[in-house]
């Protein structure tokens, strides 16, 4: 039995529909993503699946229960992190894992046990009678994710863990979920960072307004929406409407080189196996780019392809 | 597929609300010492100021109010006056702070608790709170002499029905604030009118009707008339009937909370 389970889940707020109808399957042990920019709909998803936000319509099923109908015992199995931290600043680290695992019921020995373990995996154990108001914003979300732990929990629901995070903070949050994934927790996530998607998921979907447009590996998501290169190019833009950067009026330059060609504001995207084949193309047509960049494809150019945006504006 | 370690799911009921209850109580521990003043230092001011000072003006132009000298007029309806206060204090700021600001009514419906076991475990610490701070102003108005007889004792429970009567009406009011703009609003167009007309330094006999209408089909003048009832032994029918319209605020409020509440949080 999947551990969760979505079949046409619809959510509505007023007669605006944030979520329209979609399927999502996770086993026990995945690493399952939604990647999608502001507004896809993932918060609003992940709130229905973590049993704290009723569904407007369709199947929904988390470890074989409904959150209609037995929404405290999905959630006493459940681990969650919201998009906004909300831990109480005022008490320490360590109180804060204790009030919340005694919302849970715990015992408070079994709070005091795990507490050593959890600022331990939080790499907060210095920090444990500080105050949280003062912390740093990955402390405060290493906390989140200790707190949403003290139930040991077999899903742990995150809603864009390392949203407004310094990358180094970003790099030692991600390690501490590799570890969770490697203990067998099953991490269902959120995320508008293509990186993310791609470090952390063996599976995601790619939501855009409130509907799924792919569902895959990052790998075979990326095999089937782009070139193995990107080349990204930049040309004079003289002479152009300056207010879109003038590289929409440019693409047609470059038109017949890769397979494809993208036109952001500032930059051309010549989507092509080979990125210097391109490349050379290009200044063989006489072009002098300002720049130019062979990469390989990411999540991101898998969202523009599908979408015709991109994931972060 | 029930695997070891998944914490043991709490049946609903009272341990449940208990267990919302201990957070609150862990705050109420953390900041009681620092609003006690503003909280309690209110009523007994009034005591000192009004019971004594102007009572003994009162007592010797016209030997109290109804035969009762003006202190043990005044002292049991402060009780619930403090009540109102109470639950207007905690029941405003702090529980919009609760969804808005540290959003600690989120952190809590995301475990095994639900609105219910919240909104009652909140409520809950409110009563404690309040029952004492009447029982500490029953103690210290005593040492002024302004309470008679042991009966003073059961202005205490109506002291934290006044409470509750406000206090569920008013996280019903809160939880449909859209900003906090209000509560101001709500002390000065409602606490403050009430506490000045509900009976609690003269009675509502003196007033227009239309405005002993208005002490009627509020908590507070109910909720003096029984304190005062119950203060000077002199309870009989009506004191039931303030005791069922009380107990009807409380319900009613709590249906009031219960919607609003759920509404707010779980959208
Ligand atoms: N409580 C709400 N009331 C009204 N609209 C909402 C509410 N929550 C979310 N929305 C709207 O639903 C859409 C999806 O929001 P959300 O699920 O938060 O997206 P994401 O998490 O992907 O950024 C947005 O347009 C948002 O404005
Ligand atoms: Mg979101």
């Amino acid at each position: 039995m999947p551990i969760l389970l979505a079949r046409g889940l619809t959510k509505t707020f007023g007669d605006f529909e944030a979520v329209k109808g979609i399927d999502v399957e996770v086993a026990k042990g995945e690493a399952f993503g939604f990647l999608g920019p502001n507004g896809a709909g993932k918060s609003s998803t992940m709130k229905m699946v973590a049993a704290t936000s009723p569904r407007t319509g369709g199947e929904l099923s988390m470890f074989g229960l409904d959150p209609d109908v037995d929404g405290a015992a999905i959630r006493a199995r459940l681990g969650s992190c919201p998009q906004q931290d909300n831990l109480d600043e005022e008490l320490t680290v360590e109180e804060n894992l204790h009030v919340y695992g005694r919302f849970f019921g715990l015992p408070r020995a079994v709070i005091r046990e795990r507490t050593e373990e959890l600022l331990d995996f939080a790499q907060l154990t210095e920090r444990r009678r500080d105050k949280v108001e003062p912390l740093s914003g990955g402390m405060k979300r290493r906390l989140t994710i200790a707190r949403a732990l003290v139930n040991d929990p077999d899903v742990l629901l995150l809603d864009e863990p390392t949203t407004g995070l310094d990358p180094q903070a970003r790099h030692v949050l991600w390690d501490r979920l590799f570890r969770l994934k490697r203990r067998g927790v099953t991490l269902i996530l959120t995320t508008h960072y293509m990186d993310e998607a791609e470090q952390l998921c063996d599976r995601l979907v790619v939501m855009d307004h409130g509907r799924i447009v792919a569902e895959g590996s990052p790998r075979a998501l990326i095999q089937e929406h782009s070139t193995r290169e990107v080349l990204e190019l930049r040309l004079p833009v003289d002479g152009h409407d300056e207010s879109d950067g003038g590289h929409t009026e440019l693409a047609h330059l470059v038109e017949g080189v890769g397979e494809r060609v993208e036109a952001l504001p500032d930059r051309l995207l010549i989507y092509a196996d080979h990125g210097d084949a391109a490349l050379e193309t290009v200044t063989d047509r006489g072009l002098q780019p300002v720049s130019a960049l062979v990469r390989r494809s990411t999540l991101e150019d898998v969202f523009l392809h599908l979408t015709g945006r991109t994931l972060v504006d | 597929m029930t695997s070891e370690g998944v914490a043991p799911l709490v049946p609903p009921g009272p341990r449940r609300v208990g267990l919302a209850a201990e957070y609150f109580l862990r705050v109420w521990r953390r900041t009681w010492v620092g609003s006690v003043f503003s909280r309690f230092g209110g009523p007994l001011l009034m005591l000192l100021a009004l019971g004594i000072g102007l009572g003994s003006l009162v007592d010797d132009s016209s030997g109290g109010v109804g035969g009762v000298g003006y202190l043990f007029f005044v002292a049991p309806a402060l009780i619930a006056v403090q009540g109102m206060m109470d639950a207007a204090q905690e029941s405003m700021w702090p529980v919009y702070g609760y969804f808005t600001w540290n959003r600690m009514y989120h952190s809590m419906l995301a475990t095994s608790l639900t609105v219910t076991d919240v909104v009652l475990g909140h409520l809950s610490v409110i009563a404690m709170q309040s029952a004492i701070a009447s029982a500490a102003f029953v103690l210290v108005a005593s040492l002024f002499g302004a309470f008679a007889s042991w009966w003073a004792l059961l202005s205490i429970p109506v002291g934290v029905l006044t409470c509750l009567a406000f206090a569920t009406v008013l996280f019903g009011v809160t939880s449909r604030a859209r900003t906090d703009g209000v509560f101001n609003v709500v002390f000065r167009l409602v606490i403050t009118p009430l506490m000045l007309f509900s009976g609690v330094f003269f009675p509502v006999d003196l007033l227009p009707t239309g405005m002993q209408v208005l002490a009627w089909v509020t908590p507070l003048w109910h909720g003096v008339e029984l304190s005062r009832d119950c203060a000077t032994a002199s309870a009989d029918v009506m004191s039931l009937v303030h005791l069922a319209v009380l107990l009807v605020f409380v319900a009613g409020g709590l249906v009031l909370a219960l919607t609003g509440m759920r509404k707010r949080l779980v959208s």
